[in-house]
């Protein structure tokens, strides 16, 4: 079965990796996770990804910059906000998202 | 002309996990419906039961605030900003989750449940600093007229949260009727009913029922039972 490929950028490591887990819970999604900007063009470039799910203290200048960036390189790519909020709001973001 | 979206109590999400029965007024968790994802900045309004001795383990948030409101028993919080508190009915706490938080909500009570509604509006400001507030009100203050329990405002009554956000409560008799004006033009209200039976914009709604409504400045509600309601004005575009 192909995963559905999901970069998750946040700058908090804890919140990050909490986050991670809870989309891999979903046995259709598979989420990486990074920190920095570097690391998520370079995951980005590695690999296609489905959608990118933005995190909270990521500075509007880096959004800007990355939103550029992955749909210069996939325009199919979908990015949005999450939330956090356990499994709860996250969850219903991506099926939004992903359509 | 006024629009409106009548939410049955009934078409409500419903999930039950034995120690947390939770009704959802908007997708949550595994309830998913693309009609139901807001109304406006209001993103999440979920109608909770919290059996003795259980809660919400350690989780995350961001960006977004949270608002609970307990409407019987004790609820602990605690966060990574060390807030240690509890809430209970009457109270009202609101969290700015901004660059991020953590926090567990438990019932520390051996032999009581605790029901209580959990509220998320979108902010209009990304990445704020984190932050906690709890407020006692006075219950009297809502008998037959709308008490405000939150705004965007430090200084103004209830607590605040960073969206151009007002809630209401009102507990009112039989047969009283009054008139709520939309705090901001743009906004929508989305009534919830707590108990008895409300009449509003000729809708009658009954318990846990809700009625959006916006394009309109001032709309009447009539009790046509006792009622207790909440009002949610939040932007409808933010």
């Amino acid at each position: 079965m192909n995963q559905i490929q999901i970069l998750v950028i946040g700058r908090h490591p804890e919140i990050l990796q909490t986050v991670v887990r809870l989309v891999n819970n979903n046995p259709d999604w598979n989420a990486t996770g990074c920190i920095t900007d570097e690391e998520a063009i370079n995951a980005f470039n590695k690999q296609p990804f489905a959608l990118v799910l933005l995190g909270g203290g990521i500075e509007k200048e880096s959004e800007d910059e990355l939103c550029a960036h992955f749909k210069a390189a996939n325009s199919g790519t979908k990015i949005v906000q999450h939330y956090g909020g356990g499994s709860g709001l996250l969850s219903a973001e991506i099926f939004a998202a992903l359509g | 002309m006024a629009q409106t979206i009548l939410h049955k109590a009934e078409t409500r999400g419903h999930a039950n996990h034995g120690w947390l029965s939770s009704y959802q007024s908007f997708s949550f968790a595994s309830y998913y419906n693309p009609d139901r994802m807001q109304f406006g900045a209001l993103r999440v309004l979920n109608d909770d039961t919290v059996d003795a001795g259980q809660g919400f383990g350690k989780h995350p948030h961001d960006n977004m605030e949270i608002i609970s409101i307990p409407l019987e028993g004790d609820l602990e919080h605690k966060d990574s900003m060390n807030n240690v508190a509890v809430i209970k009915n009457g109270d009202i706490q609101a969290m700015s989750a901004g660059t991020g938080i953590y926090h567990s909500e438990y019932n520390n009570d051996r032999d009581s449940q605790v029901k209580f509604l959990q509220i998320w509006i979108y902010p209009n400001k990304k990445n704020v600093e984190p932050r906690y507030d709890q407020l006692s009100l006075n219950l009297e203050d809502r008998h037959n007229k709308l008490q405000q329990v939150l705004s965007p405002n430090a200084d103004d009554a209830g607590v605040w949260i960073h969206q151009d956000a007002w809630f209401h409560l009102g507990k009112f008799d039989k047969g009283i009727e009054t008139a709520y004006t939309i705090k901001k033009q743009g906004n929508g209200v989305y009534a919830f009913i707590l108990s008895g039976q409300v009449e509003i914009n000729e809708q009658v709604l009954n318990t846990r029922d809700a009625l959006g409504i916006w394009d309109t400045d001032q709309f009447k509600i009539t009790t046509v039972t006792d009622a207790e309601f909440l009002l949610i004005d939040v932007p409808m575009k933010y």
